[in-house]
């Protein structure tokens, strides 16, 4: 299985590692199958195939000053890098590179909590540090400062930001990345830079003002291959407190669309958290009749599924609403909530939640007093890192298309009919697109739907349908306006394929400053669909 | 309880030893076994009773994942909590620590050092004891 790096012989790969080992120290340069095998990517679907892609070494350097030495190392043999934080991007490619013959720079080792400010709200981390290790931290030392963590928790910050993940509290705080303040780089040459306030020696808003003056490139680090962050600072949320949950349902499925509604008004005004979508219909697709209509070519209409939700006595729609904030505000707002949906759409009903003080208990984390089946995921909700999640995942893991779309019914409704009727040939994968499929509200200002087919190692002809699926997916959902906002190694082409405004005009940019910057690609070509001038295929 | 007495046998020695898990961790080389089982306590709290602990699952699930998943795949033949097992050295520890099982993936030795797992080893040894 051992490879080497890009137009690279064996010696010269030999005497690159024995500069490698020279600069971080031989315990921390790994290049043996044994060492190599956790930096494969343990959810694959090509696993063991030629499409797989493998790293020829990795590295872990203790410091910024290592980070630097090897950057300038690999720039010298001209060997790709593929840095990772903390290496749970599961479901997008784990710790695995873009090019086969890469070296990982495994940055676990940057492990620090640089900075926290309770009074300016703020942390400054290294790539090393987790969710758990953030939360810890803060814990420890007493801070009424709230993380807001994806679940599961165990990656990282930076990593996590820098490919645009989520949590689940507050829209300011769900985008990771746009909940980011100041980042310091290792550009391709070795060079080390810091964005906005972070570029002004002596500044001490580094995290308070992300701009600085001028550009701002900090946009570039985030699912791009333009340097390796260091040390990154983030926005924290003021530990509430208080938390309130209330549950709203309504019973017909066009009156999903006003609902929609209210709910972008009252969380575009800041009023609540993460609103969690769900259908109970969904409890129905157990039964193969109404499974048969809510997967029916062309989709079903409203009058039917009406009529199953009548018959089966369940709404067809829900809410979980969530609030932060002092007690008499959770109060103010959730009525509110139920004051504006109750009035506009006949037959809602709205069931009060729990409601407590935060921090939570460990009673109150265990979420089991709601007095209704709940979709809200409470350690995410409270920004308590969990791996509780990790029970959904079946088999050798899965892989995962999160299509953006717009925050209105009908998006979701058109998404529900378009995708089901694509994959309808993938019959033996679950239904992931149905009538009830629900839309998810986790990024502040779009909706997105779940497409996450499972991979069986051991059953190739399994992962050779849902590899095509994926690509089926990314390219039917594009024909409709709907983008990919994450992607493993494997599809990131094939999504960057589909961002082809005005003759790719996007790419072309991205890949201009990549040829100036990096020609040789050194910082993880391909990533994000950039491929520098020397691996573009003509 | 047993988890209680373990937590005073181990709380007693913690003051004693510096604690990391994957970066720049290593054994002291004269540390009693006790000590070893100190630090694998610390180890196994961060980097596996996430999933494989003895507490409950989220929202209402009544066990962790990993926790869950052994006990379904034992059928009550063997505990499904790790620190419950009487059966596992730092050998077996390792093989699925750093070739993953199913769902759980492969941790790096950069995240989880091999002298790390010896003293994970050394906690279950305790843990694992009436």
């Amino acid at each position: 299985m051992a490879v080497l790096p890009p137009d690279l012989s064996a010696a010269d790969f030999a005497k690159a590692l024995a500069e490698f080992r020279a600069a971080i120290g031989p315990d921390w340069v790994f290049s043996s199958e044994d060492d190599l095998g956790p930096y494969r990517d343990s959810f694959s679907p090509v696993w063991d195939t030629q499409k797989e892609r493998l790293a020829s070494a990795a590295v872990a350097p203790a410091n910024v000053e290592q980070v630097q030495a090897i950057v300038r190392i690999a720039g010298k043999y001209r060997i790709p890098l593929f840095p990772i934080s903390t290496g749970k991007n599961f479901g997008y490619g784990g710790p695995s590179p873009n090019v086969t013959g890469s070296i990982v720079v495994d940055l676990k080792r940057l492990n620090q909590v640089l900075e926290l400010d309770e009074a300016r709200a703020f942390a400054l981390v290294e790539p090393g540090v987790s969710y758990f290790d953030l939360y810890r931290e803060i814990e420890a030392r007493g801070l009424k400062l709230m993380i807001d963590c994806p679940d599961p928790g165990w990656g990282s910050p930076i990593g996590n930001s820098l490919e645009r993940g989520i949590g689940y509290t507050m829209p300011s705080f769900r985008d990771h990345f746009g909940a980011s303040c100041g980042m310091e780089v290792v550009l391709p040459n070795g060079e080390l830079m810091r964005t906005g306030m972070g570029a002004l020696p002596g500044s001490k808003t580094w995290q308070e003002y992300k701009y600085g003056f001028g550009p701002d490139p900090s946009g570039l680090f985030a699912q791009g291959n333009f340097g390796i962050v260091t040390k990154m600072g983030f926005r924290l949320y003021p530990r509430p407190d208080f938390y309130r949950t209330g549950l709203v349902t309504v019973p017909r499925r066009r009156d999903y669309v006003k609902l929609v509604e209210i709910c972008n008004y009252l969380s575009d005004s800041m009023l609540c958290g993460e609103i969690v979508h769900g259908s109970p219909l969904a409890a129905l697709m157990g039964k193969p009749d109404f499974a048969a209509l809510a997967t029916k070519l062309g989709g079903p209409s409203d009058a039917d599924i009406d009529a199953a939700a009548s018959a089966a006595g369940l709404p067809s729609w829900q809410v979980d609403l969530q609030f932060f904030g002092p007690e008499a505000t959770t109060a103010a707002n959730w009525a509110h909530a139920k004051d504006m949906i109750l009035s506009a759409i006949p037959g809602a009903k709205a069931i009060d939640g729990d409601a407590f003080a935060l921090p939570a208990t460990p009673a109150q984390l265990e979420n089991k007093t709601q007095p209704y089946r709940s979709g809200i995921r409470r350690h995410g909700a409270l920004g308590v890192p969990s791996l509780g999640i990790w029970k959904i995942v079946r088999d050798d893991g899965h892989l995962g298309f999160f299509p953006v779309l717009p925050r209105s019914a009908e998006a979701v409704f058109e998404m529900q009919r378009v995708m089901c009727d694509a994959l309808r040939e993938f019959d033996k994968m679950p239904s992931f697109f149905n009538a009830t499929t629900a839309p998810l509200h986790w990024h502040s200002y779009a909706f997105q739907m779940v497409y996450a087919p499972g991979v069986k190692r051991g059953d190739p002809a399994h992962n050779d349908m849902v590899d095509r699926a994926m690509h089926k997916a990314v390219t039917v959902a594009a024909a409709h306006g709907w983008g990919d906002y994450r992607a493993a190694p494997i599809y990131q082409d094939a999504v960057s394929d589909t961002y082809s405004f005005n003759n790719h005009a996007l790419r072309r940019f991205h890949e201009s400053l990549k040829d100036a910057v990096d020609p040789d690609g050194i910082i993880a070509p391909g990533r994000g669909g950039i491929w520098p001038k020397r691996f573009r295929k003509s | 309880m047993t988890i209680i007495r373990h937590h005073a046998r181990l709380a007693a020695l913690a003051s004693l030893i510096a604690l990391t898990s994957g970066a720049g961790y290593a054994a002291p080389k004269k540390a009693a076994d006790t000590g070893a089982a100190v630090r694998g306590k610390l180890v196994f709290e961060r980097q596996c009773a996430a999933c494989h602990g003895q507490g409950p699952g989220d929202d209402g699930s009544p066990r962790l994942p990993g926790t869950d998943a052994l006990q379904r795949k034992y059928g009550g033949a063997m505990p499904g909590a790790l620190e419950k097992r009487t059966d596992l050295n730092a050998e077996i520890i390792r093989t699925f620590v750093r070739h993953g099982s199913g769902p759980m993936p492969m941790f790096r030795k950069a995240e989880l050092s091999d002298a790390a797992i010896d003293d994970i080893a050394a906690y279950l040894k305790v843990s694992s004891k009436p």
